[in-house]
């Protein structure tokens, strides 16, 4: 899983209110390389919420993203390589993810999350 | 063959066996690939070649991702049976593949998604596979979710086997609650094999831009593998409407319609089948008058 599914998915639980961030924990992660397309990143970040995803790629170890961005730095290469590479290059294997309000996790094996929730939480 | 929807549920009917059946069949994969590039190009993304997120409902082995990857796109996959995502992760799928159920709702952030597409999926909802599970409400929730989570104006394209027309229409009442514009685009209607629905629904309210595109073969043409040479122009819409068009009487090569001959031996067939069938008179298959 990629820390862009990450910045997406929000808790589903029944009753939960504010199910995102979910808080992520990695055991196993990976790198893999992909191409770098400066439009889909335009366009896809007025969509992330920053702060989720600068705390997700600093559990995976990487600390290269500034805490603030704005759209402006969407014209500097650099900044752009970051953002590439923690949103897109990071892949979870092994971890899980925790909902912010209930603490109930959503354990991730073999880089597939399981968010199959229980018939109580429906 | 039995439909697999009546043997057992999804996360159970898609073992380790028949996820790899599925996924190994060539014929299978033709098809989930010609069904994901005509869903694709329903979705009638923007031309402007910039990759977009896209959702793919029931992913299952990631053979409908593939076509959203070799056009540029980035997706998440959802599906309810393990065995399928396995293989979807030994096929090294560019996507991400979540397991997750859909008729519990989707769990995404709401505005993110660009994008929705559904192969062989939603009719799963229909059936309840568990004590717990009420069709309705699990639509309900479905949709619901998908609504929320699809950016304003974006659509998803749900290809959908339903059994009979009463599933269909309790796909769509409930597609339309959530606020989804749209209908279904139906590609070969004339095809028992061929015929495929397709659910074209839209975020927002109905406007000139969401009007649906046409279906395939409606004209009685036939169904080959050349499909992309089909012209434009000679095809007509396939959607339910409140007011459908009345069926036209069949007509054969001359251009007259059956006859009295024939009406009169399926009344005799009907007959002797032992169905009410009202006695033969001067009336039988004669023309009505020509209204104005």
């Amino acid at each position: 899983m990629r820390l862009l599914t990450h910045n997406m998915l929000s808790c589903n639980i029944k009753g939960v209110t504010n199910g995102f961030p979910l808080k992520l924990e990695a055991d196993k992660w990976v790198t893999k390389e992909v191409d770098l397309n400066a439009d889909f990143l335009r366009g896809v970040f007025p969509k992330i919420e920053w702060s989720a995803l600068v705390a997700a790629a600093r559990v995976l170890g990487f600390a290269e993203l500034p805490e603030q961005a704005d759209a402006s730095m969407l014209s500097s290469n650099d900044f752009l390589r970051r953002f590439h590479h923690a949103l897109l290059e990071l892949h979870v294997e092994e971890g899980a993810l925790v909902c912010p309000e209930t603490g109930r996790k959503f354990p991730i094996n073999k880089g597939i999350p399981n968010m199959l929730l229980h018939e109580d939480e429906v | 063959m039995p439909r697999p929807e009546l043997q057992a549920p999804p996360e159970i009917f898609y073992n380790d066996s028949e996820a790899r059946k599925y996924t190994t069949s060539s014929r299978i994969i033709e098809i989930q690939a010609r069904i994901s590039e005509r869903a694709l190009e329903l979705l009638n993304l923007p031309n402007d070649g910039v990759p977009k997120l896209l959702l793919d409902i029931g992913c299952g082995s990631g053979l409908s991702g593939e076509t959203l990857s070799e056009n540029g796109h980035h997706w998440i996959g959802y599906d309810i049976s393990q065995s399928m995502l396995d293989i979807a992760v030994e096929r090294e799928v560019e996507g991400d593949v979540l397991l997750g159920d859909m008729g519990q709702g989707l769990g995404l952030r709401p505005g993110v998604i660009d994008g929705a597409i559904s192969i062989s999926a939603v009719q799963w909802l229909c059936y309840a596979d568990k004590s717990s599970h009420e069709p309705r409400m699990r639509l309900k929730a479905f949709f619901g979710s998908l609504y929320r989570c699809l950016s304003r104006g974006a659509r998803a394209v749900l290809q959908l086997y339903a059994e009979n027309m009463n599933q269909s229409e309790m796909i769509m009442t409930y597609a339309m609650r959530a606020g989804f514009s749209g209908g279904v685009v139906v590609d070969w209607p004339h095809s028992s094999k061929a015929r495929k629905e397709y659910l074209v629904l839209t975020c927002g309210p109905a406007s000139l831009q969401t009007a649906l595109p046409k279906g395939k073969g409606e004209d009685g043409e036939m169904c080959s593998d050349e499909d992309d040479s089909d012209d434009d122009e000679n095809q007509t819409v396939g959607v339910y409407e409140r007011n459908r068009p009345r069926k036209k009487l069949k007509v054969n090569k001359k251009g007259k319609s059956k006859g009295k001959q024939w009406v009169l031996k399926k009344k005799e067939q009907m007959r002797r089948k032992g169905n009410d069938v009202p006695p033969d008179s001067k009336y039988t298959a004669r023309k009505r008058k020509a209204y104005f």
